[in-house]
């Protein structure tokens, strides 16, 4: 294991880390810094990331910034919960209002591949109603994209990430085959699958970005069930392991440890590029395009502390929406004990899932859906949530840890509608970089608490369905960002218009999860990764056009 | 609560190929890590120390877990750390600081001495207060105790005594897990190398079943 990836930048003198290789280099193509690349993207997540393997394979110079080290999983990556904790975004941040969020593992990377090196790989398409759930179903706001074209762009990415999952999905429209048969479930996972057939509804395999038959240099999935904290046999399909190399080969370049603290502007209007922090020094690179692809708190942390005297609130933001509309995901489970030994440790997280909720009307008292998937919870993490959630501490807690291989539980993924008072600000603090540090405000609504309440109601009686006693609920948790820089129709209402190019500066864009406008009750990755495919796309068309 | 995976101990798995390099140098320097000095004072430490007794318990059969060392630790390795906090709460190792001398403070005020020298009933009675926020001594107007309770006391030192092997064996948790993984995946199937649970209605007890997690 290298411990300097975290001090000296990998990606540099012409050659990248081969992540299929210990110790193995890629070539890179270098850019000037004097030079005006095509694009310049900060982020290299599931947005940023995939954007930059588009944009260079359709021909255009492409620097990508990321503010975490490159790794190389097969040799970095130790089977650690305490140590893997390099992987995340833990540069300071404030979170305050009624329901202040947790973050660090749980919400945010800081990595080459951004939070899809420790994501639990959950890859669903979204309900095809929720890209109009005002005009189909009456709440939130609309998507200025057709659910039809997303669907083809989830196909691609499904594709590219030989997601594993079952013949029949059963719930939306019908949809290919995925590319690799579905996972064996665990016992955590048939849990769920009994349960959810004696509450009369669907489950299904979880299609999950881990592949189940070699692909390329990747070995399938040994089930070693740690796949939150980073998957060292390169099974899962991160963003680091599928669309990076890609980018590399196409000509892309990736500058690691780089955090990029401010775009600058000429006085035309446009940016010019992105002034980044790397080697103990701040450094400019000029750019055509800027990319915008941090996340659902650095992004718009970004577009503030981006602030200058023709755009004094920060850029891309005369709507006043940047930082608003922050939205996570209901993260609410409950747990049980029964007879058997589940070991829940073993295999990924979620094998089995039910969606019945995010497609079923029918019945609720609030807007939005839900879905649930099975839980396979590492030590640090569960006595955090038996300590946090249940209360225990002392020989109570260490005694119910002791009998951890056999508790089973179901955790929600839940909609949260978009409220302008959810929020990233800039707080007074300032970080490492000098740069003011974001300042997360969060609330939960009355009609979230009458989802969970549902939920866990729903989750309850599928366990008691399958014989788990001693239930208790684990009320508080959250998961995944977006919105905070939403993409809608006009220039009043949204930051960015349907090709995430922002209303304001007409070569800055925003390519990741805070440009959500809804955001369903499923995981988000796979959608960010088809948008930004929708991206590409688009920029190739306004480019060839000479609309750029 | 009797051991329930007697005799499993993860650590007999480190040289099989349920370990891999970097695991194997992560987890010995754990093993290794001594107590950071000068970060606290010597009153805090003890203060620490007792409060680890109370919070996370050690069994006795098993080997002893460096909670303190590790907790140390992580107020100063930045990675380690977790970045994020609520308003109201200082940085984590100011938080400690004050939180450390707010409750032996408290235990002054209420018992007359110091924190690590209450009997274990009052000490936990103490750390209920903190929990429920019915502490009386003037630090507190530093740290609302609550807020010290839920998003540092809790968590930091569970986190620290969670993050070490014989917490595992305890608990009968597989560990360390590449590149070998796991075949078995069913419920009441087990690897051979995967910790053996006390049945006592088996022909074969654990302690003789578990010489063979390896
Ligand atoms: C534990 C966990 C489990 C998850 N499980 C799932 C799941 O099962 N399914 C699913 O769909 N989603 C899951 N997610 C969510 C998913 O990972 C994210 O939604 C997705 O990765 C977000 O993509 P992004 O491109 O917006 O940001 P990210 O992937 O987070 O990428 C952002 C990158 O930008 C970098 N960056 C930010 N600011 C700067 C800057 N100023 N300069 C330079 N670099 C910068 C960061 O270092 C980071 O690498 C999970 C997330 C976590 C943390
Ligand atoms: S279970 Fe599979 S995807 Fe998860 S860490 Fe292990 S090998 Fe990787």
């Amino acid at each position: 294991m290298r411990a300097d990836a975290l001090t000296t930048p990998r990606a540099a003198n012409g050659r990248a880390p081969d992540v299929f290789e210990p110790g193995g280099w890629v070539p890179m193509r270098e850019h000037r810094e004097q030079d005006e690349v095509d694009f310049a993207i900060v982020g290299t997540g599931a947005g940023g990331g995939t954007l930059a393997c588009k944009l260079a394979e359709a021909g255009f110079s492409v620097v990508a910034f990321d503010a975490g080290a490159y790794w190389r999983p097969l040799e970095d990556f130790a089977s650690d919960e305490r140590h893997q904790a390099k992987l995340y975004w833990t540069d300071d941040r404030i979170v305050d209002g009624p329901d202040p969020l947790k973050l660090g593992s749980n919400n945010s990377g800081k990595s080459v591949g951004g939070s899809t090196v420790h994501f639990a790989m959950v890859s669903l398409r979204f309900r095809p109603e929720w890209f109009k759930s005002r005009t189909k179903l009456g709440y939130g706001v609309d998507w200025p994209i057709d659910w039809r074209e997303m669907w083809r762009y989830y196909a691609e990415v499904e594709e590219a990430l030989k997601i594993a999952g079952p013949v029949r999905y059963p719930w939306g429209p019908k949809r290919p085959r995925y590319p690799y048969r579905a996972h064996p479930l665990n016992a955590a996972a048939e849990h769920l699958a009994r349960g959810a057939e004696a509450l009369g509804t669907d489950w299904a395999e979880t299609p999950i970005a881990t592949l189940s038959a070699p692909h390329g240099k990747a070995h399938p999935c040994v089930y070693r069930g740690m796949c939150v904290i980073g998957c060292s046999t390169n099974a899962k399909q991160s963003v680091l392991v599928t669309w990076l190399p890609r980018a590399l080969a196409a000509g892309a370049e990736i500058r690691d440890l780089a955090m990029v603290g401010r775009i600058e502007m000429g006085p035309n209007g446009r940016a010019t590029g992105v002034h980044y922090h790397r080697e103990g020094e701040w450094r400019f690179q000029r750019a055509k395009n800027v990319v915008v692809a941090g996340y659902a708190i650095e992004t718009p942390r970004l577009l503030l502390n981006s602030a200058c005297s023709r755009f004094p609130d920060g850029l891309a933001n005369r709507s006043g929406l940047v930082g608003r509309n922050l939205m996570v995901q209901l993260n609410q489970a409950v747990w049980g004990q029964v007879d058997e030994e589940i070991r829940s440790y073993k295999g990924p997280p979620s094998l089995a899932i039910n969606e019945h909720w995010n497609y079923a009307d029918a019945g609720k008292d609030y807007h939005g859906g839900w879905a649930y998937m099975s839980q396979g919870p590492l030590p640090i993490s569960w006595a955090r949530s038996l300590s946090g959630g249940r209360g225990l501490w002392g020989r109570a807690l260490i005694d119910e840890m002791a009998r951890s291989n056999h508790s089973v539980g179901l955790k929600m993924v839940g909609e949260v509608l978009p409220y302008a008072h959810n929020r990233v600000t800039l707080a007074d603090e300032t970080d490492q970089y000098g740069l003011p540090i974001p300042r997360v405000t969060f609330a939960i609504g009355d009609n979230e608490r009458r989802m969970v309440a549902h939920a866990l109601d729903f989750m309850e009686a599928s366990l008691e369905a399958t014989g788990a006693r001693e239930r208790w609920r684990e009320t508080d948790d959250t998961c995944h960002l977006n919105g905070t820089a939403r993409m809608g129709f006009d220039p009043e209402t949204s930051v960015v218009d349907a090709d995430c190019r922002s209303w304001d500066v007409p070569n800055l864009w925003i390519c990741d999860g805070s440009v959500f406008p809804t955001v369903g009750g499923a995981n988000p990755s796979l959608t960010i990764q088809a948008l930004a495919c929708r991206t590409a796309d688009r920029i190739k068309e306004l480019s060839r056009r000479g609309a750029l | 609560m009797a051991d329930r995976f007697p005799d499993y101990d993860v650590l007999t798995q480190r040289d099989t190929p349920s370990w891999n390099a970097a695991t194997r140098e992560v987890i010995d320097a754990r093993l290794r890590l001594g107590e950071a000095t000068g970060l606290l004072t010597a009153v805090q430490i003890a203060t620490l120390r007792a409060l680890a007794e109370r919070i996370v318990p050690q069994p006795e059969q098993r080997a002893p877990v460096n909670t303190v060392a590790l907790l140390l630790a992580s107020l100063t390795d930045a990675t380690a750390g977790e970045g994020y906090r609520p308003a109201g709460l200082p940085p984590a190792r100011e938080a400690w600081a004050r939180g450390l001398d707010a409750i032996e403070a408290e235990a002054r005020l209420v018992h007359g001495r110091g924190f690590a020298a209450l009997p274990p009933e009052a000490a936990d009675t103490l750390l209920a207060a903190i929990e429920n926020g019915t502490v009386r001594a003037c630090e507190w107007q530093q740290l609302p105790p609550r807020l010290f309770w839920s998003w540092r006391l809790l968590p930091d030192l569970v986190a620290a005594y969670f993050a070490h092997p014989s917490a595992w064996s305890a608990m009968g948790f597989g560990g360390p897990a590449s590149p070998r993984g796991y075949v078995r995946l069913a419920a009441d199937r087990r690897d051979p190398w995967e910790a053996a649970e006390r049945d006592d209605g088996r022909l074969l007890p654990a302690p003789f079943r578990n010489r063979h997690a390896r």
